[in-house]
Formats: structure tokens, C-alpha cells, sequence
């Protein structure tokens, strides 16, 4: 989404930059990118360009004493360099991990000069605010988040793409209005918001405005404004494994909890999913989730259980399943898939035989399909490609 | 002064004081892993996490500054479950083979398991495995003990200034590294060893010659020779629970003569060797105006340093080999041919606070003959090991001597183990050598201390020289640039690698980061070293009378031919990284 900004818009982001400087006496910005996105570094490139040659940039800028430059900093790619201090440690040259807070940026940021270091979307709305005051923008959104704000939306949905709403829109608004509902006929299940750092939001609270504070309640965050539809052929502990492995993968490896604690997280989640869960697996992975977020040194580690601990405390029965009787109901888990056709909603269409990549599907057209479990290997392919949701 | 309460104990202490610190004033002992005062202060690893009342999560006390009425909370249920799951978790991904581990008894993890009641590790899982880095000849690595606490790299990094290690990779596979992921034998590596001081478990030690030395004391033709650096006799007795900085040289004597080592001798008299070397040719030097400031060559770490990163400075650098290179070629050349023993037979073992002696000894330069001046050297802490390995009760030893006829030292030779202590004991010979008058006063207090660079001059007779002493390779950094780059208007430098000199070498006992906080290691150990110099009956190299019998039966003049090819070696550039090498 910031992506789409710095292609589609990049003077938007970099005429706020240049008034933030004007506003706090700066005479220098940055702006960090992640080298990944060559567009958005060469449309940002080409804009900077533009703005030195209308004097927008540079020394004493219309006449004034007001200078002010902008350099482009590419990342590598680095999850937690999205994290204020890391990010200011990545643009200084060093291993982006997160510093120490306080102190805070504003006080000692980059080169430890106080700092001011916001996301692209925030700048983006600066121009508009100021060519259309306060007021019209506090008219749009909550009492507290005020606004629009743009969602990725993607997952089990019929319309993907980027989406800007008021703030306060609910989910299901988002969901069903916009989104053109669930796909495939299928039932929701959850939301994801907030990336991998986020959490989900079960069917009850559809009817949730989407709001910073709404959002925090319910145990999920904004974060960067991802927001992935599941439908019901979603297995949660599954769902959890996927996020936290994303973390994983992305810490940084300098507090305990985050390095060892997450990978533990993810060992236990890997158990409980391969059918070799108990029920104290689960009683640990809990006590990690909720220990976590308390010790860690950085937003990332701190959040890094949101997907544990909002499953758990959505979709326990899930877990206990997993542990407790050994199934995956969605199939999801393959070593706890039960896959079975149920004779009285299969009509004998032959999509799953058609489909089964290993031919462990036999049928006569018009008649109740089988399958031949110890050809099975629990892709899950008939699952999805059944009209009927015949197979489960 | 700020107010605050600490599990309900009221506590005053100055603004700018950590609530660790304040925590210690009352006695509230936080467990930490990876602080390191004023080396290390990161708030990593998490072990001493608190609450204070208003926060949300748990705050890091080694980092967290005193504030005006905060409430903290050291040992609530909820810091004590926290604390226990950190450190269930750090031990999780560690080879707990304490029974076989060289840190067995002096660990900071194992202590912290204890004092956590740790009977059992809840969160276990895969851990990281690592191959064990022993090419060096100095120092070894075993990342499967690290708990990446990065002690090490704050030291070779903020205290050294060297950058040979780094935290790499990310996450759970994050490790402390090389260039290149190289053995730190072929990376820009010092081998100070301030590292290993540094590590709070058993990741890094000093690479082992304790087994070649029994080899050859059970051998029944070769000639044992030991030797003991002037700073291993005052840190020696804290491998046995002795107070820091105690003289413990009789006991060791004895100690090593139990051994069974043939001769015992004292590098200290090697010490004395180097001073009338180092001496006569500073004064050469001075008079010649050839190449000053003339800067000393005893500290192998610092010579690697210079090879590597100061070619330029080379010139600068003494040709004198270092105090027990001098003494071991000595004993292989005089000692042997006076006492008939054929030099190949001799075996010399020298006992170092350091372990880039270990490095040295292995120089092609340090060679006499064909023999390597010195064929051992083990550290402080290898010879406590042989020690208790011999069943024997050093606590409660006889004082002995060491042997003659290279047994009698000086205090000059004694002062060379701490820093500034070269620098006087060179100030005393040169100076009297110069005038040709006994000096008055034979202290120079104004080059002894704690600080990192220390300027001083000095009055000669009539004349003055400008003397610099620099200690920690952050400082020889920056007195090399300034004679890079033309500034040093000084005439004598000396420099040695580890910051306060060898008593606080990369091989003396391990001191925890509790013990480093709170005692100053560095001068109780000096002081020790003085008081030995105070109660010297010589106190100036060139007096001593083993010296002058050596020079007349056998050297000559100091400086002069034949002491040049026996006590003199020359340094050249080498390149700080061996990698391509390895590629080709």
C-alpha cells in the first residue's frame, strides 16, 4: 500500500517531506525503501529530480533560507526495519536492529540527531490536510481515528486489491460491501489484520468499526493495513504457524524472547499441527504467548504472539482438537486431515476426481464418489474444488 | 539525588544511576547475563527485567534509569516467571555439558540455572549447531555454548577498536561472526583474548597446551624449563579463591617445582633484558633522532596489530622480541651451552598472562638456531588447571624460590605486567645511563594509572623527553595516527594490547560482570605489582648482577652484535586478512 503511494504518488509524499523539514528546521530527509520495489525507488527517484529542478529542493528553496534535500536509502528487505529504530540503524549503515528507547527518536534518532520518522501513508495525507484544513479531515472517520485509511485486501474475497474507507467502516462493510463477499459460496471465518504482527477477527465481530482503538480491543492492530479474508476451509492453528514462522524468520535476533522464544512458539505449533500435539503443548505455547509481548525488546517481538493469542482466544477449540481428539477439520494440518466424502451432499459431479492429483478419487458419474485413503496425501484439493462442500 | 522504591526499600541514589545499580546500593542482587559495565550496556538478553508499577511490560534494570518516585518490583511472581522463562529459554539452545565444560564453576549461566532453581528446561527444542573454531593458535571458539550475550563484540569492537567479530545472520540462527564467516585465525583477529574475559560461559577459551606440557614432563630426556610472567603471580591465587591481587610467587614456585619442572625461572629477569635492550637502543635512537618516537615491542597482540593495520609505523616499532622470547632464547643459548645441555633437549615452557604469547611463540622470527626460543606457553588459567590436576593443595603451600642462576629479577622487571610499567622501568635505566647519576626519585607516578593514554614528560639531566603510554588497542589506534599522521611531538611510546596491561591479559582468571562492576580488578591487581616492585632489593634493570654476569661472560655490550641476534627480532607488514589465501 505505501508502495502504491511512493509508484502512483510519490510528490505527495515528498511535498510533506519537504514541509515537515520547513516545520521542525531539518535540512535533510530520508526516505528508506526497500530495494525490492525498483518502481517505487525510480518513480520516487525521478520525483526528487523534478522537485530539485522547480527549486522545490535544495538550497535556500524559493529565495528563503529554507534548504532542505532528500536522499533515497534502500533496505534489504528486512521485516524489522519497519520498526522506527531499526530502520534508523539501517540507513546509518549498521545491522538493522532496534535500539534502546528511550531515547526516543525525536530526542536522538538518525546520527543521533532528534529525528522525525513517519510512515508513507502518514505524509501522504499532510498536503491534503493542509489544502483542505482540519476540519474537513476530522470530519471524515472516529472520534479517536481520524481519517481514511487504505487496506491490502486480499485472502478468500472476491474483489482483492487496495481499498481506502473512512475510518470506523466496519469489517463486514469492508467485507461483503466492497469486497464482494466470500467466494465460492463459502461461509466467513476470520480476518487478518495488521500483517503477520496482527491478529484475526472471528465472525462475531464483523459488525466492529475498523478504528486503531476498536481494532486494539478486540486484540488485532491496524499495522500496515493488510487485512486477509479467510473462509471456512481456514484452519486457525494453521493460520498461527504461518504468521509466526513469517516472524520468525524476520526477528532479529537480538532479545531472548523474540530469537529463541518465537522459534519455541513455532516448534510447539509445528507439533500441535503434525499431530504429535498435547495438551501441554498447548498450556506452553500460551505461557510463551503471554510472556512474550511483556519481555521482548521491540514492537516486533512484542507482537509477534498476536496471531497465537487472538486464535486462542477465538478458535481455542481448534487447538484442542488438534491435541485432544487429532483432527484438522479443514484439512488444513495433513497429518490430522480426515478427509471423507459425505454421501449424502456428494451428487457424483466427478470435480474431485477430475482434480486429485494422485487418482485416489473413484466415481461413477451421477454416484457417490470414495476415497482410497491410502492413496490420499491430504492436499486438500477436492476440498476446495467441490461444488457441493461435499468433502471435509 | 532521585527517590525511588525498590521492593519496598527506599532508595536514594544520583540521577543517572541505572535501577540495577540502585538495586545493588540495597543489596537487591538482579540476576544479568549480558551486561557488561560501560562495555556491553544493550539490555539484550532480558535476564534482569523488572516491573515498575505504570509500565506495561517488564523494563531491561541494566539500562532503565532511576526515576523520581518509581515503585520497582525485582522478584514479583510475574518478574520471576518471566525471568525463569528467559532463561529456560537461553538454555534451551545451549549444550548444557557443564561436566565437561572449561567454564565448569566459573559460568555465569550455571550460576544463574542455580540461582533460578532451574531443575528442568520447559521450552526445549532443535538447537544450533556449530563446528568449533580451533585454528587459531590462540583461541578457540564454540559457538554451541554462545547465548549470543555479544560481551565479546562490544569489547573487540567499543574497547578495541578492532571489529575482527560481529553479530550475522538474523533470528534464531543469529550467531557471533567473521568476515566471511572465517576461522579467526585468518581474519583481522588480534588475539588479545579480551574476549574471552569477556564471555560469560564457555565460548571461548584459550586453544590448550596443558597436555604437551604433561607430555614432555613425563619425558624423561627433555630439560623442562618454566618460566612465569611478571602478572601471573598476583592473579594466580584467584583460581584458588585467594583475594584479588595477592602476591602469590612462592606458592607458585613451589607449585611448578612440585610439577616437575626442571628449572623454574622468571621472566621477570627476561623483563630486565628487554629494559637494557630497549633501553640502549631508545637511547640510540634519541641521539640519532632515528625514527621517533621508538615505540615498545612486548605485546604480541599489539605487534599483530601494528603488522596488520600500522605498516607505515613499522619503523617506529623496537626490534627487542618480547621479555620471555628474550629469556627462552637465553636459556636455549647461554644457560645450555654453560650447563652442557644440549639445546634441543630443552623444552621451554613459558607461563603468560595472554594468550597471543601463544600466537608469538610460533613466529618464524622467534627462532634461535632453529629452535623456537620458547616451545610452550600456557596461560594463568592453564596453570591453575595443572595445578589442581596435580593434586595440589596451593592454598596452604610452602614459599620457595625460583632457581638460579636466572632466578634474581628486579622490580623494574616485576612493573612490566602493568601498564605504564615498561615505560618506567625503561625511564629508570635510561635515565642514569644518560646522566650517569643515581636518581633521586626512581617513581615516575605521573606515567602509572587507569586512563588509556597517559602523556608525561619527563626531565633527563637537562634535557626533556615526552613519553606516552597507551593501553587497549582503541588507544594504540589513535597514538598511531597521530604518528601517521606527523603529530606526536613525543619521543617514547609504549603500548600494550589489553586495556591496563598484562595483569588484565586475555589468559588471567575470568572475573564475572558482577566482580567488574563492583571492585576494580585492574588496580588491586597493580597494586599487587608495585607492592612487589616497592619490596624489590634492586629496583633498576641494569643493576641487576645476573644481567651484567651474562652480558660480560657472554652478550657483550647490550645492543652490541651478538645480543642483536639473540635478543632482537625484526616485524614486518602482514596482511590483516588471510582469506584470499585460503581461496587460492
Amino acid at each position: 500500500m505505501d508502495r502504491s503511494i511512493l509508484e502512483g504518488d510519490p510528490h505527495s509524499v515528498l511535498e510533506s517531506m519537504i514541509i515537515a523539514g520547513f516545520a521542525i528546521g531539518a535540512n535533510q530527509g530520508y526516505i528508506y525503501v526497500r530495494a525490492e520495489y525498483p518502481i517505487a525507488v525510480q518513480r520516487f527517484s525521478v520525483a526528487i529530480k523534478q522537485a530539485r529542478e522547480y527549486g522545490l529542493l535544495g538550497k535556500n528553496i524559493f529565495g528563503t533560507n529554507f534548504s532542505f534535500d532528500v536522499e533515497v536509502r534502500l533496505g534489504a528487505g528486512a521485516f524489522v526495519c519497519g520498526e522506527e529504530t531499526a530502520l534508523l540503524e539501517s540507513i546509518e549503515g549498521k545491522r538493522g536492529q532496534p535500539r534502546i528507547k528511550p531515547p526516543y527518536p525525536a530526542n536522538a534518532g538518525l546520527w543521533g540527531k532528534p529525528t522525525l520518522i513517519n510512515n508513507v501513508e502518514t505524509y501522504a495525507n499532510i498536503t491534503r490536510i493542509i489544502l483542505n484544513g482540519a476540519d474537513w479531515y476530522s470530519s471524515i472517520g472516529t472520534e479517536g481515528s481520524k481519517g481514511t485509511k487504505v487496506f491490502a485486501l486480499g485472502g478468500n474475497v472476491v474483489n482483492v486489491g487496495l481499498v481506502e474507507v473512512p475510518m470506523g467502516t466496519t469489517l463486514r462493510e469492508i467485507v461483503y460491501d466492497i469486497g464482494g463477499g466470500i467466494p465460492n459460496g463459502r461461509d466467513f471465518k476470520a480476518a487478518q489484520t495488521g500483517g503477520p504482527s496482527g491478529g484475526c477477527i472471528p465472525k462475531e465481530h464483523l459488525d466492529t468499526p475498523i478504528d486503531y482503538e476498536s481494532l486494539k480491543q478486540i486484540g488485532s492492530m491496524m499495522g500496515s493495513g493488510g487485512l486477509i479474508i479467510m473462509d471456512d476451509t481456514k484452519c486457525m492453528v494453521n493460520l498461527a504457524k504461518f504468521y509466526l514462522s513469517f516472524t520468525v524468520d524476520e526477528s532479529c535476533g537480538k532479545c531472548t524472547p523474540c530469537r529463541i522464544g518465537t522459534k519455541r512458539m513455532l516448534e510447539l505449533l509445528e507439533k500441535i499441527s503434525g499431530g504429535e500435539g498435547t495438551l501441554e503443548d498447548v498450556e506452553k505455547l500460551e505461557e510463551l504467548a503471554n510472556s512474550i509481548p511483556k519481555t521482548a525488546i521491540c514492537g516486533l517481538g512484542q507482537s509477534a504472539p498476536n496471531p497465537v493469542l487472538s486464535t486462542f482466544k477465538y478458535f481455542r477449540e481448534e487447538y484442542l482438537e488438534h491435541v485432544q481428539e487429532k483432527v484438522c477439520k479443514t484439512g488444513e494440518c495433513k497429518a490430522l486431515a480426515k478427509i471423507q466424502i459425505h454421501e449424502d451432499k456428494c451428487k457424483g459431479c466427478g470435480m474431485c476426481k477430475r482434480n486429485c492429483p494422485v487418482e485416489a478419487i473413484s466415481g461413477e458419474p451421477g454416484k457417490i464418489h470414495h476415497i482410497d485413503e491410502t492413496k490420499c496425501i491430504k492436499c486438500g484439493t477436492c476440498i476446495s474444488v467441490c461444488p457441493f462442500h461435499a468433502i471435509g | 539525588m532521585v527517590n525511588l522504591v525498590i521492593d519496598n526499600k527506599q532508595v536514594t541514589v544520583p540521577e543517572g544511576t541505572t535501577v540495577l545499580e540502585a538495586a545493588r546500593k540495597v543489596n537487591i542482587d538482579i540476576p544479568t547475563l549480558c551486561f557488561l559495565k560501560e562495555i556491553n550496556e544493550v539490555g539484550d538478553c532480558r535476564m534482569c527485567i523488572v516491573e515498575i508499577e505504570g509500565r506495561r511490560g517488564f523494563c531491561a534494570s541494566c539500562i532503565q534509569k532511576v526515576e523520581e518516585g518509581m515503585v520497582v518490583h525485582t522478584n514479583s511472581p510475574a518478574v520471576i516467571s518471566a525471568r525463569r522463562t528467559i532463561l529456560d529459554l537461553i538454555l534451551s539452545n545451549h549444550h548444557r555439558d557443564c561436566l565437561t565444560c572449561v567454564r565448569n564453576g566459573n559460568c555465569e549461566l550455571q550460576a544463574l540455572a542455580e540461582k533460578l532453581n532451574i531443575t528442568d528446561v520447559r521450552y526445549d527444542g532443535v538447537k544450533n549447531e556449530y563446528e568449533i573454531d580451533d585454528k587459531s593458535p590462540s583461541i578457540v571458539r564454540d559457538f554451541n555454548k554462545c547465548i549470543l550475550c555479544r560481551r565479546c563484540v562490544a569489547t573487540c569492537n567499543k574497547v578495541q577498536n578492532i571489529g575482527a567479530i560481529s553479530a550475522c545472520q538474523r533470528g534464531f540462527a543469529s550467531c557471533v561472526s567473521t568476515v566471511g564467516n572465517e576461522s579467526l585465525n585468518d581474519v583481522n583477529c588480534t588475539f588479545c583474548g579480551q574476549c574471552i574475559e569477556s564471555c560469560p560461559t564457555g565460548a571461548l577459551h584459550e586453544k590448550y597446551s596443558i597436555n604437551e606440557v604433561w607430555e614432555k614432563l613425563r619425558d624423561e630426556n627433555a630439560y623442562v624449563v618454566v618460566q612465569t610472567a611478571p602478572a601471573v603471580r598476583v592473579a594466580l591465587g584467584e583460581e584458588f579463591g585467594m583475594e584479588i591481587g595477592t602476591n602469590v610467587t612462592g606458592k607458585m614456585v613451589t607449585a611448578l617445582k612440585n610439577l616437575g619442572f626442571d628449572k623454574v625461572f622468571d621472566t621477570n629477569t627476561g623483563a630486565d633484558f628487554t629494559i637494557m635492550e630497549e633501553g640502549t637502543e631508545f637511547i640510540k635512537r634519541l641521539k640519532e633522532k632515528d625514527n621517533l618516537p621508538m615505540i615498545t615491542s612486548c605485546s604480541p597482540g599489539w605487534v599483530k596489530f601494528i603488522e596488520a593495520n600500522y605498516p607505515e609505523n613499522l619503523p617506529h616499532l623496537s626490534s627487542c622480541k618480547s621479555p620471555h622470547e628474550m629469556f627462552g632464547a637465553l636459556i636455549k643459548t647461554y644457560y645450555a651451552a654453560k650447563n652442557k645441555i644440549n639445546p634441543e633437549k630443552i623444552y621451554v615452557v613459558s607461563v603468560m598472562p595472554c594468550i597471543a604469547k601463544k600466537y608469538e611463540r610460533q613466529r618464524e622470527e622467534m627462532k634461535e638456531n632453529g629452535l623456537y626460543d620458547v616451545d610452550c606457553v600456557i596461560t594463568t588459567r592453564e596453570l591453575a588447571r595443572m595445578i589442581k590436576q596435580a593434586n595440589i593443595d596451593f592454598t596452604n603451600l610452602e614459599d620457595s624460590s625460583f632457581d638460579d642462576p636466572m632466578g634474581e629479577a628486579t622490580g623494574a622487571g616485576a612493573i612490566f605486567g602493568v601498564t605504564g610499567g615498561v615505560m618506567e622501568a625503561a625511564l629508570r635505566s635510561v635515565s642514569e645511563i644518560l646522566t650517569g647519576k643515581e636518581l633521586e626519585k626512581i617513581d615516575f607516578k605521573e606515567v602509572r594509572g587507569q586512563k588509556g593514554i597517559r602523556k608525561a614528560t619527563i626531565e633527563i639531566g637537562k634535557d626533556e623527553i615526552k613519553v606516552v603510554v597507551a593501553t587497549g588497542l582503541s588507544n594504540a589506534r589513535e597514538i598511531m595516527e597521530e604518528i601517521k599522521q606527523g603529530k606526536a611531538d613525543y619521543q617514547f611510546v609504549e603500548i600494550m594490547a589489553c586495556p591496563g596491561g598484562c595483569i588484565m591479559g586475555g589468559g588471567q582468571p575470568i572475573k564475572s560482570s558482577k566482580i567488574r562492576a563492583t571492585v576494580n580488578v585492574q588496580k588491586k591487581r597493580a597494586d599487587a605489582m608495585y607492592t612487589i616492585d616497592e619490596k624489590s632489593k634492586i629496583r633498576k634493570s641494569h643493576e641487576n648482577p645476573v644481567l651484567k654476569k651474562i652480558y660480560k661472560e657472554y652478550l657483550g655490550e647490550p645492543g652490541g652484535h651478538l645480543a642483536h641476534e639473540i635478543l632482537h627480532t625484526h616485524y614486518e607488514a602482514k596482511p590483516k586478512y588471510r582469506i584470499l589465501d585460503n581461496l587460492n
